[in-house]
């Protein structure tokens, strides 16, 4: 009691109070950090202002070529790629995901293999190696181990730049999708999965219906990561001559030698992909979190605090 | 039909069950016969092997010498040619999906709605339509008071509540047998009480029930036999009355002076 009393006794317990109520508290004012503010503002205007009017940035020529049917040719085949890819390269990954985790040893000796070589190899090297495939098997052909085939093609036939692309960021994808799965699919509590079994699922369903729809609160922000990483990655595809959005930008500078402008033109759509894409992460993300109590509020003991309270009622 | 012979059968059957997890022996000879519509509660201080036992019968846990029947079907095995093999895992989840189970961390599925909890197994597992287990699901959550949470999420809900309709979701797929593995010991000791009470209701309509607590009251009242185990082994059974007002063992006399 006597550390109440501090602001003086005349003003009585109600007074005391109405002081300390929280309620009424509010952050005192910081000049200091106006000025830091303004300065901050300043520098960026300052920053803004000398790019916009630096004529080397070559912003009519950005404009000019911004939907250039080469750029936008470009950037269908680094989407298409992208999307491809990753699709492959999520569904692959499940596939390696479970088989590593499963108690068969030959499936997860098969999947650890897989992981350790795709991912202990540069992606470039991988690019050039698909691309080069023919130099190493002239012919591919389906047939027993040791045995008899029962067709062959030639490989320049069937490894075009798209499907050599393809391949190259698909696998390479899979093997980094399998680890992020995989950690995803430990992150549920093991309980899950008893409890699927004890109720009579089959693996296939408790994975499908229980596990992996947890799994996905882990899995989709890595995953977002390397969404983004891939529409980049793709532009390595140019060396060996898919016409992506670098390699049509580029396409265009070798001719015109507007260098900066042209890769400017490519960078603004990577970041309008990029950033369109966060938005659709964030979406996926909150679909997933359903069910984590409300979202918006912080799970701390003053909620949990809350619900039991009006459960005792 | 010999229905008389059926009738005098044991819904559950085990005899002689080991199991050691790496090298240590858990269970060391478990026999024990549970008839339909009977309640048998388990009892043994920690690490007696009730627990594993439990989940020896839908086989969480695989045995590794003696055998264990229910409703007549081996469990993890079948005879062919006069060999004993084991069974695929999809004959295994068949076995299963007949028995419900009740956890002490309640397990409900976190992503899914009350409702959804329990309306899962019968249309995933038992290929209900979704209007009939819908319809069930709703009588269930009435019987163990949760109707009006049908569309929470098990998150939002007290311990007490998660552990109800956990039962409930157990009942949904009209289990022949409901194993209940320490169904209050991660409760408040307030909510222990609203938990004990669905238990016991369901015990009074004849479901066969094993139960496997801490709980010497709900034993007392809801029990139709008392099995004390300890160490591995079954040391005592009889009916409540014989076994915790006059245990002839002196474990089974030890572990009970704890709770009076």
């Amino acid at each position: 009691m006597s550390t109440l009393s501090a602001p003086g006794k005349e003003e009585g317990a109600r007074m005391d109070a109405d002081l300390y109520d929280v309620a009424r508290a509010h952050h005192p004012f910081r000049p200091g950090r106006l000025l830091l503010w303004v300065v901050v503002l300043a520098v960026a205007a300052n920053f803004a202002y000398i790019v916009a009017n630096n004529p080397n940035f070559g912003w009519p020529v950005v404009a000019a070529y911004f939907f250039d049917p080469t750029v936008i040719h470009g950037l269908y085949v680094t989407l298409g790629l992208t999307v491809v890819a990753m699709a492959i390269g999520i569904a692959l990954g499940l596939l390696l995901a479970i088989a590593r985790m499963s108690s068969d040893r030959l499936a997860s000796s098969v999947s650890s293999l897989f992981i350790w070589f795709f991912r202990g190899t540069p992606l470039l090297v991988q690019l050039i190696f698909w691309y080069n495939l023919s130099t190493l098997f002239p012919e591919i052909s389906i047939g027993i181990p040791f045995g008899p085939t029962f067709a062959s093609w030639n490989t320049n036939d069937l490894i075009s730049p798209v499907t050599a692309a393809i391949v190259g960021l698909a696998l390479n994808e899979a093997a980094y999708m399998a680890e992020i799965i995989r950690g995803g699919l430990l992150s549920v509590d093991k309980g899950q999965a008893e409890t699927a079994e004890a109720f009579g699922m089959t693996r296939a369903r408790a994975l499908r219906r229980i596990i992996i729809p947890q799994a996905m609160r882990s899995i989709v922000p890595p995953t977002g990561n390397q969404l983004i990483s891939m529409i980049k990655a793709t532009s390595l595809v140019s060396v060996i001559a898919m016409a992506d959005l670098l390699y049509s930008v580029q396409s265009i500078y070798n001719r015109t030698f507007e260098v900066m402008p042209m890769l400017l033109v490519a960078v603004l759509w990577y970041l309008f992909i990029t950033s369109i894409l966060n938005v659709g992460q964030s979406a996926i993300e909150r679909h997933y979190n359903r069910g984590e109590r409300d979202a918006a509020v912080r799970k701390d003991d003053a909620a949990e605090k809350a619900v039991q309270q009006e459960d005792a009622r | 039909m010999t229905t008389s012979s059926i009738d005098q059968a044991p819904l559950v059957r085990a005899r002689n069950v080991h199991k050691a997890f790496h090298h240590v022996e858990v269970l060391k000879g478990i026999d024990l016969d549970v008839k339909a519509g009977e309640v048998v509660v388990i009892l043994g201080p920690s690490g007696s092997g009730k627990s594993t036992f439990l989940r020896c019968i839908n086989r969480l846990e695989t045995i590794d010498k003696g055998s264990i029947f229910v409703d007549g079907e081996q469990i993890g095995y079948q005879l062919r040619n006069g060999k004993l093999q084991p069974l695929s895992n999809r004959a295994i989840a068949t076995q299963r999906s007949k028995i419900g189970m009740v956890f002490q961390q309640f397990n409900l599925y976190p992503h899914m709605t009350v409702l959804q909890n329990v309306i899962e197994a019968p249309i995933g597992v038992h290929g209900r339509s979704r209007d009939e287990a819908i319809t069930e699901a709703r009588e269930l959550l009435a019987k163990v008071g949760m109707s009006h949470k049908v569309n929470a999420y098990p998150r939002q809900l007290s311990g007490g509540q998660q552990q109800r309709v956990a039962i409930a979701r157990a009942l949904a797929i009209r289990p022949t047998l409901m194993l209940f593995d320490e169904p209050t010991s991660a409760l408040d000791p307030e909510l222990v009480g609203e938990v004990l009470t669905t238990m016991r209701s369901l015990a009074d309509q004849g479901l066969t029930m094993i139960v496997v607590t801490h709980e010497i009251g709900f034993a007392r009242e809801a029990a139709d036999r008392v099995v004390f185990m300890d160490g591995g082994r079954v040391v005592e059974e009889g009916s409540p009355e014989a076994v915790l007002e006059n245990p002839r063992h002196p474990r089974t006399r030890s572990f009970l002076s704890r709770f009076i």
